[in-house]
């Protein structure tokens, strides 16, 4: 088994309203060392799969695919071995 | 006319849409369930607005999934009238069916209101009963109709006059202060580069009849009644 961190975020230049509507929460909160907040989505996958590199390759294809939309998006992963709940 | 609405989980638009067609414009409507595979054969197809699969993951990511999107991509791809309104429209871009993305309003809010519209291309088969320049009045209903692109798309439909409709004045004027969510170049609608299909933030459906005090909607789809009319009579003058 192999579990994927996925982290899908805005590209550089693309105006996030939340992170910027966060940015001034905190502020008032009186972080004033904030200069930039950015918002993204995290996603965990668990995948049947022990081979890393078809794993990669699965990965990338549904990032492409669905989990990001590259017009607005881009996305990072890593993968960490992952004992499955079965076993002993 | 021989008109299609898809229906996703989570369409709310659906049903007004269809009542425009059927009891406005006497046109025959078919609601087409998202987990079918076949559309029959209708003239044109509308994905309606609403709030597809709950707007998770990103607005009409899920929806563009959908079996009958297969369907309507080989229909669009042969030349078929698709019309997306608001979360159909979305739906359209996350298909590909249209070039770019929506992001979150600038102002973050939910919009709810009449808004200026200006018809910067009524040479479409969406747009042929309005006037170019014409300022029509529509209403919104959205959170995420802030259009983008990047900039070489966005010259391309300048230079292929694809973007049919920008939020403007009262006066017609396009300007910042007329943009009610950040969208890029004032985009309110835009067609793809064949002149097929038209997605559009605006609910045309909303504005379709006297009651209403607002038929500007109507022309919409009377225009598309009119293209496929004259499509047919062009068809079988040559049969």
């Amino acid at each position: 088994m192999i579990r994927a961190k996925i982290h899908v975020t805005l590209k550089p230049g693309i105006l996030d309203p939340q992170g910027r509507a966060i940015r001034q929460s905190l502020g008032t909160l009186g972080f004033d060392s904030v200069t930039d907040v950015r918002v993204g989505k995290f996603l965990e996958i668990e995948l049947n799969q022990d081979d890393s590199v078809e794993a990669e390759a699965q990965l990338k294809a549904m990032c492409e695919t669905l989990l990001a939309n590259t017009v607005i998006e881009e996305y990072q992963y890593e993968l960490e071995p992952h004992p499955s709940r079965h076993s002993s | 006319m021989k008109w299609g609405v898809i229906v996703f989980p989570g369409s709310n638009c659906d049903r007004d849409c269809a009542y425009v067609l059927a009891n406005v414009l006497d046109q025959d409507v078919t609601l087409i369930w998202h987990g079918d595979t076949s559309l029959g054969e209708p003239d044109a197809v509308i994905l309606p607005g609403g709030f597809s699969y709950g707007d998770y993951l990103r607005s009409g990511a899920i929806a563009q999934l959908s079996p009958i999107m297969h369907a309507v991509q080989e229909f669009a791809r042969t030349g078929g009238l698709v019309l997306g309104i608001c979360n159909g429209f979305q739906i359209l871009l996350e298909a590909g069916l249209l070039p770019g993305a929506m992001l979150p309003n600038v102002g973050l809010s939910f919009i709810c209101e009449d808004v200026c519209v200006k018809v910067e291309n009524a040479d479409t088969l969406f747009t042929r009963h309005y006037e170019s320049g014409q300022v029509i009045r529509f209403p919104i209903a959205h959170a995420e109709g802030n259009y983008h692109t990047d900039p070489v798309t966005l010259a391309a439909l300048q230079a292929n006059a694809q973007i049919v409709f920008r939020y403007c004045g009262v006066d017609g004027v396009v300007a910042e202060q007329a943009n009610p969510n950040g969208s890029l170049d004032n985009i309110a609608g835009l067609r793809n580069a064949a002149g097929n299909v038209l997605g559009l933030m605006p609910h045309p459906e909303r504005c379709a009849e006297a009651l209403l005090d607002n038929e500007d909607g109507q022309l919409l789809f009377r225009s598309m009644i009119d293209a496929v009319t004259a499509g047919q009579d062009k068809k079988q003058a040559t049969s």
